[in-house]
């Protein structure tokens, strides 16, 4: 061989070698999900590690963040192509956002027919936008009524609140008894947490956000929601801490004993159950959020997020055999603690119902209900008005008209 | 001849790091500068919209208030940065037991990273059991456990205590620095000529460590006008806007919103505004490097 034809041959064998690599090579899926609420990291975790083991040659690098840096950490890493992330955790408010700029796959000839109906109609709703799917439901949540028996009993209360109405009543009552100072407690900090409650509420009073694309928030429902959760600041029902709490805040506070009523999601019922996180363990009650008399049998603010393929995947069939994995009844029944079944069957399956009955026969109630948060293709930037006016009026800078006002001329201007 | 080839020689070793810092440095800027005369989206495509990005931005009455929230940021924290660490490096440059030990510990705020600063004080300033409520409640000056971020007349000033005991570590060690390149026959002298401690710190101290101190001044200055980390870690801007400050506006608007065009405006006024100072700054070095 002729020493100048070194590099050609040299350069050969590398390209061989280069392209038998991927086959012999396990395919890595990036994935990013949220480290708040619903399924715990552990959980995460172990479901992935049962898919590699069932996949071989597939494999999965996690990233956990917090519900607040999802969106934008979505959005951040669309700009780098196939070396960002292949499957997505996303909010039920970003569909219309998310299809929009094109930032997942359209995985509506992924979904069998057959699958539709056996899902609950509010989870698809959440991966779907006119026709198109934008991937599967999983974590099929929203927020319930929790309360601490043992209070309850104490204040002579035999059942929990129907309507925000008793439930304010009866707050005032475990107060009254000096059982404990601030019996009510929220999520109610500057941030989507505070959206969720009030839209729940806004649900229960006949909903609606306005006509005709036109959001007007300083009247009927969405007025009522607010001026009721500022009365229950005023008078001293709901904890003053409230405004800078989140769910997992929430959860400290109910499981420490230091709240009688919590408005929160799901993971809450297996959490304030463990003795290892919990003092109240034995007394959490749940039932579905309460409704108004003549209007609402109950609250259900749709909380549900799901799993789709980002856009720029390059490994996108890969991506979907872990989404089905992880979306899959076996799966979804086997982790039913923290986060219950999208299925419609698992809620008639004892073996899920077996030590967190009350859950189920809430979540049985609720489900059905789901209610949406405002629908808007802009969605991150109203949510933004709103918190900033909710907060106003609960902190006392504006009264709910004053403030909800303002917001619905802000969000007039949304482009 | 020989000097325009020396001169050439120095351009020519020069020019690769040159060509680095125009492709990190100046083509980012700008870039930016141009994407915020455009409508530009994170992705797509943008048409020229002239001046519409800094007319809105302006004009915005809420991006107007971040502005003064900012100055009000910038201007307490940086101030106490300054005094505190003035009087903790003149501590400092005492002779006294276990100097070696404080003045290690004193590093340790300023290492910390922001965002574990900003974890700690959560926890320290928590509504239900941080120790802050602890202390005030023990001492018996707050009657009850209160809410500190969550009361939008405190958040911005809890925010500012975080920053304070994070960074006037960076002054102390200036100041210490600078309190030891002054010649101790200075202070002898003027001991002899009857000056009290009072008069040996104006005219001797501060004068000797003023040049330092100002540098420190307009370094603080710089990172606490851009501030975003800390806040965004302590309180995401709320309660009701009361610590949301400009450099949240440049990231809403690019990020959460998606509009590349406008958010670069954002950030052209804050970079104008951090531009001046950063003026200041070499200036500042320069009349030292004369002085």
């Amino acid at each position: 061989m002729q020493p100048w034809m070194m590099p050609g041959w040299m350069g050969a064998g590398v390209l061989l070698f280069a392209v038998a690599q991927p086959a012999a090579a396990d395919t890595t899926l990036n994935a990013l999900f949220m480290k708040q609420a619903a399924y715990s990291d552990d959980d995460i975790k172990s479901m992935t590690a049962d898919f590699e083991k069932s996949h071989p040659g597939l494999r999965v690098t996690l990233e956990l963040v917090p519900f607040e840096a999802l969106h934008d950490k979505i959005v951040a890493t669309n700009g780098a192509g196939a070396e960002g992330y292949d499957v997505v955790l996303f909010d039920v408010t970003w569909p219309a956002e998310f299809a929009k700029h094109g930032f997942l796959k359209d995985v509506t000839d992924r979904i069998p027919a057959d699958l539709v109906g056996q899902v609950f109609d509010g989870a698809w709703s959440t991966v779907t936008t006119g026709e198109r799917r934008w991937g599967m439901p999983w974590i099929l949540d929203t927020k319930y009524l929790f309360y601490n028996k043992a209070m309850l009993a104490k204040a002579g209360i035999a059942a929990p609140p129907r309507t925000w109405a008793e439930l304010a009543d009866d707050a005032q009552r475990i107060k009254d008894k000096g059982i404990v100072p601030y019996p009510i407690v929220w999520s109610w900090s500057q941030a989507e947490a505070l959206v969720v409650d009030y839209s729940a509420i806004t649900a229960a009073y006949g909903g609606g956000y306005g006509e005709n694309g036109k959001f007007a928030f300083d009247q009927g429902a969405p007025l009522a929601a607010l001026t009721y959760m500022k009365s229950t600041l005023d008078r001293g029902l709901s904890n003053p801490n409230s405004t800078e709490y989140l769910e997992e805040d929430v959860r400290t506070v109910f499981s420490n004993g230091d709240a009688a009523f919590a408005l929160n999601w799901t993971f809450m019922y297996g959490l304030a159950n463990d003795p290892k996180e919990s003092k109240i363990v034995g007394q959490v009650g749940i039932v579905p959020a309460p409704g108004i008399e003549g209007k609402a049998a109950v609250s259900a603010p749709n909380g549900s997020m799901g799993l789709g393929i980002a856009a720029h995947s390059a490994h996108a069939d890969e991506a979907w055999s872990y989404i089905q994995y992880l979306t899959s009844r076996p799966v979804q029944d086997k982790y039913a603690k923290l986060s219950l079944p999208i299925w419609k069957a698992s809620y008639d399956d004892p073996a899920i119902a077996r030590g967190q009955e009350d859950l189920i026969a809430a979540a049985r109630l609720a489900l059905p209900e789901l209610s949406p948060r405002p629908v808007t293709a802009s969605y991150q930037e109203l949510s933004a008005i709103l918190q900033k006016a909710l907060q106003q009026a609960l902190l006392g800078q504006a009264t709910p008209e004053a403030a909800l006002h303002r917001a619905t001329d802000a969000a007039a201007r949304l482009r | 001849m020989s000097a325009r080839r020396d001169r050439f020689q120095a351009w020519l070793l020069l020019a690769p790091m040159l060509a680095i810092m125009l492709g990190v440095t100046a083509y980012p800027i700008a870039r930016t500068v141009w994407l915020s005369f455009t409508d530009a989206g994170l992705s797509g495509d943008s048409s020229w919209v002239g001046l519409a990005n800094y007319g809105d931005a302006l004009s915005n009455p809420d991006y107007q208030d971040a502005f003064a929230r900012t100055l009000y940021f910038t201007g307490i924290s940086v101030s106490l940065e300054i005094v505190l660490g003035v009087l903790v490096g003149l501590l400092l440059n005492e002779r006294f037991p276990g100097r070696a030990f404080v003045r290690a510990l004193m590093v340790l705020p300023w290492a910390l990273p922001t965002i574990v600063n900003a974890m700690m004080w959560r926890l320290i300033l928590n509504p239900q059991y941080g120790s802050l409520n602890a202390l005030l409640t023990q001492l018996g000056l707050l009657a009850k456990y209160r809410s500190w971020l969550g009361d939008p007349a405190s958040a911005m000033n809890m925010v500012i205590l975080a920053d304070v005991w994070k960074n006037y570590s960076l002054v102390a060690l200036i100041v210490l620095a600078a309190l030891q390149t002054i010649p101790q026959d200075l202070y002898e002298a003027a001991r002899l000529d009857g000056a009290g401690a009072w008069t040996r710190f104006w005219r001797i101290t501060l004068p000797g460590i003023l040049g330092p101190l100002s540098v420190a001044l307009v370094l603080r200055l710089i990172e606490a006008f851009k501030v975003f980390d800390i806040i965004y870690v302590m309180t995401r801007g709320g309660p009701a806007d009361g610590t949301k400050t400009v450099s949240f506006y440049v990231y809403e608007e690019s990020f959460t919103y998606l509009r590349a065009g406008s958010g670069a405006a954002y950030a052209v006024t804050v970079a104008c505004v951090s531009g001046l100072l950063i003026a200041t700054y070499i200036l500042q070095l320069r009349r030292q490097g004369r002085a």
